[in-house]
């Protein structure tokens, strides 16, 4: 044996060219054509829109699920399917991942900013806007429906994809439905009704100008459906994400009712493996995340006392506060980075990093719920499975080996981690919480190591675990 | 405590996890030397590289800063030699390395039978990272594949080309899938679902000679019933064996493996043997005497790890348990399922008309208490069974229960309900009642009596 070779270079590149079969190459056309027309339609939409409507659109969801049932359902059998993710250039950080980010994050540029470049797609959208709202369409009703469209036909592939996971099935019917309905048809109803628009699956600080004072004001002032938006801003915030992270963790809402997790688990699934999962990027992670919760609730705060002095006291503060949480977190943050990193950082780079509302919903997921990850003591065979596939960077593995439960601010409880596992280690589950935080099972790899409640070093457990002070 | 040098050689699970819980309990200084790798990572990952779900850095446990930061020294070398009268070591090259204590934790190589054309290329088998790197190259472009040898390295193989769509032949000394372990329902069960994957399983054949083309690379196979198999790789999955030939002349005694007590020690005063290159001179009866498993290798680690620090501790490696993945059924064992049925036993089986899910328990026809349980597709929890088997809970009690140790995810249809079924159909005026429904609270009332 030669000492020379020298590893990790070890080159197993796969065979990228495994070749599509007939019916996934027809998908993958009839969704590429579509993309054409939208580019095209981006032109000369207003022409004809419904004619443009169906041949982008239509012709890239009918692509989509062509080569989702192809793919997923006729070439696989039920069970888990990631041959290849590590091969593929589409999911592999890639020179086409990276120009897919850079076209993502341009689209998210013109949204935002260059609103008028769009006015081609905007004006193909107008037939839907009429049927929904009642009025013509602007940049955001187009978003909402390319976000909806996403969802839903990404949703249908999850669906295939994790057919042999009821957990998954159930959970992805549920994104899909609460974008549907009520982050998208609800609120273009509420309009067509003339209504205040409002999306009732979104709350403060996410959806941070529900608690600004003009916000509420405009809505006590809008009456009826109005006051009652207002009550249902206040009761969920205060009352129902407490009570609900109590009992089920973050999960019920991150990974089953918000429409930025619905992107993730739905057209961001097949990124999920490019999370950092590093010691340092959850060292980071921590400080960013919980760096917006303080500048969200400062803002809101310097907003309301600048409201009840009549407007006088702090009033460029809390209005600089307001514009540049607004542009840093609310455009730039958000949509441009979270959404357009998909394919070089991972599903959940804004839910990881920047969401207050992840933060708060995180606090109380490790402190005060009954939810957590357990470990089936000794099974573990440290393949490293489920840290791969975390979309939130969890280094689940770190834990599993060691037999000790995961309870983690950031778990989003997709469950991800427990489908791949090859040996039936994990389990997501809701029970007492008296010894959540268990000792490590496999014995006397305990004190040191273990995180305990409210003890906020122990965080860093693992990076400290054998170093002896 | 005097400060001692130990130097271990094999960075695998054994030789890692002692040289942690000796960082853990000692300030000794630590070393460790191996061949095949620059760190640490999970062998039992090496088919998800092949396969593409994981890349190699994804398979290392622990992030490189990791070994630094608690002193725990990396040699990358391969030691030719041990000599133990001056208590060194030779690596290839020349450089000798001096220990106080060295930990043998070599691991295993593949068995070969000497078949004729074994040496050909692309016949080969699996245990290393160069075995991988070798594979992806032997595999491409080819338009067949062998594999030789129906336990669980074969059925990885063959999932492994299956993943690349390459054809396969699975060829099997049985007459069903790893039916010399698993009880004949079981293995057929299994045996199904591999052709269910369309490969092409030949039970009760045998390898007899593998034939070269005019380049020296196989060109096809012929089995016991003189058929030629054309294919351009073959797979050879036959068993492992302990990875000690550089041992000769050491002094060490060797039998199959390093022989060692119940304390890891070998015939020489500061060493030690661990893991799979290990083997016990007085196996305890129903266990093997050579453990070549995950897990068993991190016990070792640990229990030679406290008998270096001076805590002078026996090896117990408790009920026995392990886990498979057959393609898409994942397989969990507890205690002793013997693959025939065995005087003085009673064995209950169940098996969902899919074909995907089944479940054994087995227990003594005299006053019911259980020996052992297999699960097919139905995922259930270690310490529950543990105890179980422990306390020699009986087969009644174990059924009313049986919730308890359920741990299928969230919605999992549970089976509870039909196995208990078909155990009092099978017993006249038997009428065990399920008392327990999966969940944590279940199972703390079963692990510790209270919520
Ligand atoms: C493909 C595959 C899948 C598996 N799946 C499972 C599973 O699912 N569950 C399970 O329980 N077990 C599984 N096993 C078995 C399990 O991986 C082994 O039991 C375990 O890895 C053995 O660990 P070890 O530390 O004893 O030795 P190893 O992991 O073999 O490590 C020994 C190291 O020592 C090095 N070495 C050897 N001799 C020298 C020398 N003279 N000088 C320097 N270095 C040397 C070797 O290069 C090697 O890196 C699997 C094995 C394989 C090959
Ligand atoms: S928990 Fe499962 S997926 Fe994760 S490392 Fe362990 S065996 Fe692998």
């Amino acid at each position: 044996m030669s000492l020379n070779r020298t590893y990790p270079s070890i080159q197993i590149a796969g065979d990228p060219t495994v070749s599509m079969s007939s019916t996934e190459k027809l998908g993958a056309g009839l969704s590429g054509l579509g993309f054409l027309f939208l580019l095209v339609a981006g032109f000369t939409g207003q022409t004809n829109p419904i004619l443009f409507l169906i041949l982008s659109l239509g012709l890239l969801s009918l692509g989509g699920v062509i080569f989702s049932i192809e793919r997923y359902q006729k070439q696989h059998a039920p069970g888990v399917d990631n041959n290849g993710v590590m091969f593929s250039p589409s999911t592999r950080r890639s020179f086409f991942t990276w120009n897919l980010a850079i076209l993502i994050t341009g689209f998210y540029v013109l949204l935002y900013w260059f609103p008028g470049t769009l006015e081609g797609l905007i004006r193909t959208v107008d037939p839907l806007s009429y049927t929904l709202r009642g009025k013509a369409a602007d940049q955001w009703f187009l978003y909402g429906t390319f976000y909806t469209v996403a969802v839903l036909v990404m949703g249908f592939r999850a669906i295939l994809k994790y057919r042999h996971n009821r957990y998954q099935i159930i959970r992805t019917i549920s994104v899909m439905f609460f974008q549907l309905f009520l982050a998208f048809l609800i609120p273009a109803l509420l309009i067509m009704l003339q209504q205040p628009e409002f999306y009732f699956s979104y709350f403060w600080p996410l959806k941070y100008d529900y608690f600004f004072p003009g916000t509420l004001n405009s809505l006590e002032q809008a009456g009826g459906w109005g006051v009652f938006m207002v009550r249902w801003a206040v009761v969920i915030a205060f009352i129902g994400v407490p009570v609900l992270t109590y009992f089920f963790g973050k999960r019920w809402y991150c990974s089953w009712v918000c429409g930025c997790g619905g992107l993730a688990e739905t057209a961001g699934d097949q990124w999920r493996q490019l999370s950092d999962k590093s010691m340092k990027a959850w060292k980071v992670e921590r400080w960013m995340i919980h760096s917006v919760l303080v500048f969200i609730v400062a803002t809101t705060a310097l907003l309301w006392i600048n409201a009840d002095s009549g407007n006088m006291i702090l009033r460029e503060a809390s209005n600089g506060f307001n514009k540049t949480y607004g542009f840093l977190i609310g455009m730039a943050f958000s949509g441009v980075i979270g959404v357009g990193f998909y394919p070089i950082m991972g599903s959940r780079v804004w839910c990881r990093f920047g969401c207050p509302q992840a933060a708060i919903l995180g606090i109380i997921q490790k402190y005060f719920s009954r939810f957590r990850i357990t470990t089936n003591s000794s099974q573990c065979i440290s393949c490293g499975n489920c840290s791969t596939y975390c979309e939130m960077g969890i280094d689940v593995r770190a834990y599993a080996q060691r037999g000790q439960n995961i309870i983690r601010a950031s778990c989003v409880g997709c469950g991800i981690c427990a489908n791949v596992c090859p040996r039936g280690v994990l389990s997501l589950e809701n029970g007492p919480t008296k010894g959540r935080y268990n000792e490590p099972v496999l014995v006397p790899e305990s004190e040191i190591m273990m995180p305990r409640r409210g003890d906020a070093k122990n965080e860093e457990w693992r990076e400290r675990a054998f170093s002896q002070e | 405590m005097q400060k001692k040098n130990v130097v271990i050689i094999g960075n695998g699970i054994s030789g890692i996890t002692a040289a942690r819980f000796i960082r853990k309990f000692s300030d000794h200084r630590i070393t460790v030397i191996s061949e095949e790798s620059d760190h640490f990572y999970s062998r039992t990952a090496l088919m998800y590289i092949y396969m593409g779900h994981m890349t190699y850095e994804n398979t290392k446990p622990y992030e490189d800063w990791f070994w630094k930061k608690n002193r725990i020294e990396l040699v990358r070398g391969y030691v030719t030699k041990v000599d133990t009268e001056k208590k060194g070591l030779m690596l290839t090259g020349g450089d000798i390395v001096y220990y106080d204590v060295l930990i043998l934790a070599t691991g295993s190589k593949s068995r070969k039978f000497g078949w004729p054309g074994q040496d050909l290329r692309g016949v080969q088998g699996l245990y290393n990272l160069q075995d991988l790197e070798l594979m992806e190259e032997n595999t491409q472009g080819i338009n067949r594949a062998v594999v030789v040898g129906g336990g669980l390295i074969g059925i990885e193989m063959a999932e492994m080309l299956h993943s690349r769509h390459i054809p396969v032949t699975f060829l099997v000394r049985e007459s069903g899938y790893w039916t010399n372990i698993l009880p004949t329902e079981e293995g057929l069960m299994i045996s199904r679902h591999i052709r269910e994957h369309h490969i092409d399983l030949r039970l009760e054949t045998e390898l007899k000679e593998i034939l070269p083309d005019e380049t020296g690379r196989v060109r096809a196979i012929i089995t016991n019933k003189n058929e030629e198999i054309a294919c351009q790789f073959v797979g050879l999955t036959t068993g492992v064996m302990p990875n000690i030939e550089f041992l000769r002349d050491s002094g060490v005694e060797v039998g199959r493996g390093v022989m060692i007590n119940n304390y890891f020690e070998t015939n020489v005063p500061d060493v030690y043997a661990i893991g799979d290159c290990g083997q016990f001179r007085e196996p305890r009866s129903g266990h093997p005497p050579i453990e070549q498993l995950w897990y068993t290798g991190r016990m070792h680690g640990e229990t030679v790890a406290r008998t270096i620090c001076g805590e002078r501790a026996a090896y117990d490696r408790g009920v026995w348990f392990n886990s498979a993945k057959f393609l898409h059924i994942e397989y969990q064992t507890y205690g002793f399922v013997a693959s025939r049925p065995q005087d003085g036993e009673e064995s209950l089986y169940w098996e969902h008309p899919d074909g995907h899910h089944a479940v054994r328990i087995n227990y003594r026809a005299s006053d019911g208490v259980v020996i052992g349980s297999n699960f097919f597709g139905i995922r259930h929890n270690q310490a529950v069974w543990e105890r179980w088997l422990r306390e020699r809970r009986t087969i009644d009690y174990v059924l009313e229960h049986l919730g308890a140790a359920n741990f299928d995810p969230e919605f999992y249809t549970q089976f509870e309900r039909a196995v208990v079924k078909q155990y009092n159909e099978r017993y006249w005026g038997r009428k065990v009642m399920l008392k327990r429904k999966r969940g944590v609270r279940s199972r703390l009332l079963e692990l510790v009596g209270t919520e």
